[in-house]
């Protein structure tokens, strides 16, 4: 496993997949908070508008870039979890070095789990880069947050990207081809996207803990969505054990 | 013990027969080559011994473990028809860092044994270059590698000379030849040359199912009739003509014609012997070659899988 894990770090470094995921992830983490605060003064500064329009605009607080910071990073990192992933296991299989590894002693599970765990090693480094993006803007132009407070919301953003990550694994496992898999996967992120619209249901899926980070870095009172949690965690431990499952029965 | 046993072993895609209760037996420590054209099962064979695929009935056993075991991966070594790799690896970190500590080598040991085997395949000076950038003879040579660098006790072989140039193929076939005695070589080809020049045993496989299995050199000596090849210098409508005339007779297997050159294959050597030269003679053509060859193992297989 150890051996396995090690090489997809290194893939994931020597594909500069890590340095993608980092690099797009900082930028939209530190930009929020940029974006809010001068986002008026932008609007402001086109000209031509009149003074009532600009009166509407509220005062950009460190509740928006917050926001903000939420909205982008579960934007855009979704669509990299979706789109990193998705030849993880696919593509293994269609060039042979699936075949090569798995004629060795090597476990169809130690093989999904290397490459989960190296995935959520890129996501996290891209995450701890856009959270201290984001922290420093956020205290610069509005006012420092609580670190621990902040670091959770970070926390449960990432744990909301491994949601989607696992199911991007999962797909690839299925499919056949890497554009099947990110098709089914994108089809995964919708099943989990309508319901967390629905009020009711949305305050137990994955959504929900994203939500709750955001108030607990704010310090804002709300109600826990640990079964949000829950059902994240579980989302994630189903959709592993689907793929090895899949990959068990699998001919390479 | 054998080191590979297998009996009954069936597996189909579809409609597709791959394999239709196939029957085998490997010495331990033999060089065999498993023969058989294009589509026969052969790379099958290879996958469900390796536990990459499974039988849908039948039992295969490597050094006496039972396929399906993960331990059995721990015992062979596999180069695939056409390696694959992690492109943005050098030979020497795939080996190293990949493969070696798979197999619960030491650090000191992979390195060392890395060493050995990317002489053996004669990519020591390429060792730091990704393999991205390698020929298919290179990362065939390299497939023998990373086949190697366990010791296996059996090493199965498919196509393993196939996009190499005559320099390295004659240097990987050489390299197979020595490892006899030392373990088991399970080698899957359609070159009839690398298998009478390398492997003691031979087994042909013909639309899934084992046709023969014997000794190269008893299997040469039970199924290959006798050659004479007869080279003239006549008008080739005679020459033609002679070879037709020969079809009936009692001597002769069959007679085929290519360009002046009538090549015989012979029923009873002992009378051919006598009777030929004087059937020869009576075509009243001038004779430049009369000649009789040695059976090949080409002529056994056509013969077998019935596709001359």
């Amino acid at each position: 496993m150890i051996t396995l894990l090690r090489k997809e770090i290194r893939a994931q470094w020597r594909t500069h997949r890590v340095l993608i995921v980092a690099a797009l992830l900082l930028l939209f983490g530190l930009t929020s908070p940029l974006l809010v605060r001068y986002l008026p003064d932008i609007i402001n500064s086109l000209g031509g508008l009149p003074p009532e329009f600009a009166e509407l605009i509220p005062p950009p607080s460190v509740g928006d870039a917050i926001a903000q910071y939420i909205k982008n990073l579960t934007q855009f990192g979704i669509v990299l979890a979706l789109l990193v992933p998705m030849g993880a296991v696919v593509r293994e299989k269609e060039r042979g070095t699936a075949a090569m590894l798995l004629s060795k002693p090597v476990s169809r599970a130690s093989f999904l789990l290397a490459k989960f765990a190296a995935l959520a090693l890129t996501f996290l480094t891209g995450l701890v880069l856009a959270g201290l993006g984001g922290y420093y803007y956020s205290g610069v132009l509005f006012e420092w947050l609580d670190l621990g407070r902040f670091s959770l919301l970070n926390g449960l953003l990432w744990l909301y990207f491994l949601v989607y990550v696992a199911l991007t694994l999962l797909a690839s496992t299925l499919a056949r081809s890497q554009v099947a898999a990110g098709g089914m996967a994108f089809v995964l992120y919708l099943l989990l996207l309508v319901p967390e619209s629905i009020p009711p249901l949305g305050n137990y899926l994955p959504g929900a803990v994203v939500m709750w980070g955001g108030r607990l870095a704010l310090g804002q009172a709300g109600d826990p969505a640990w079964v949000a949690l829950g059902v994240s965690l579980g989302l994630i431990a189903a959709a592993l054990l689907g793929a090895w499952g899949i990959l068990r029965g699998q001919e390479i | 013990m054998h080191a590979i046993r297998i009996e009954g072993l069936r597996k189909t895609f579809g409609r597709v027969v791959a394999l239709d209760g196939l029957d085998l037996e490997v010495e331990v420590g033999s060089v065999f080559g498993f023969l058989g054209p294009n589509g026969a099962g052969k790379t099958t064979t290879l996958r469900i011994l390796t536990g990459l695929a499974r039988a849908d009935a039948g039992r295969a056993w490597v050094t006496g473990l039972e396929v399906g075991r993960a331990d059995i991966r721990q015992r062979i070594g596999y180069q695939p028809e056409v390696p694959a790799y992690y492109g943005w690896m050098t030979p020497r970190e795939f080996l190293v860092d990949l493969v070696a500590p798979l197999f619960g080598l030491s650090p000191a040991e992979a390195r060392a044994r890395a060493d050995e085997m990317l002489a053996l395949a004669d990519l020591s000076n390429v060792a730091k270059r990704r393999i991205a950038g390698f020929s298919r003879g290179m990362r065939q040579r390299l497939g023998l590698a990373q086949a190697l660098m366990n010791h296996p006790q059996v090493l199965l072989l498919d196509e393993p000379v196939s996009g190499l140039d005559p320099a390295g193929r004659h240097g990987i076939l050489e390299f197979i030849e020595r490892l006899r005695g030392q373990m088991t070589v399970f080698m899957c080809t359609h070159i009839l040359a690398d298998v009478e020049r390398v492997c003691d045993s031979v087994g042909i496989i013909h639309q899934g199912k084992l046709v023969v299995q014997d000794r190269r050199d008893e299997l040469l000596a039970r199924y290959a009739q006798p050659v004479v090849e007869v080279e003239f210098d006549a008008p080739l409508a005679e020459v033609g003509a002679w070879a037709q005339g020969l079809q009936g007779n009692p001597l002769v297997g069959g007679a085929s014609v290519e360009g002046r050159v009538v090549r015989l294959a012979v029923r009873d050597a002992e009378a051919a012997r006598v009777a030929l030269p004087g059937l020869v003679a009576a075509a009243g053509l001038v004779v430049q070659r009369y000649q009789w060859s040695r059976p090949s193992l080409e002529d056994v297989f056509l013969r077998l899988v019935g596709v001359a």
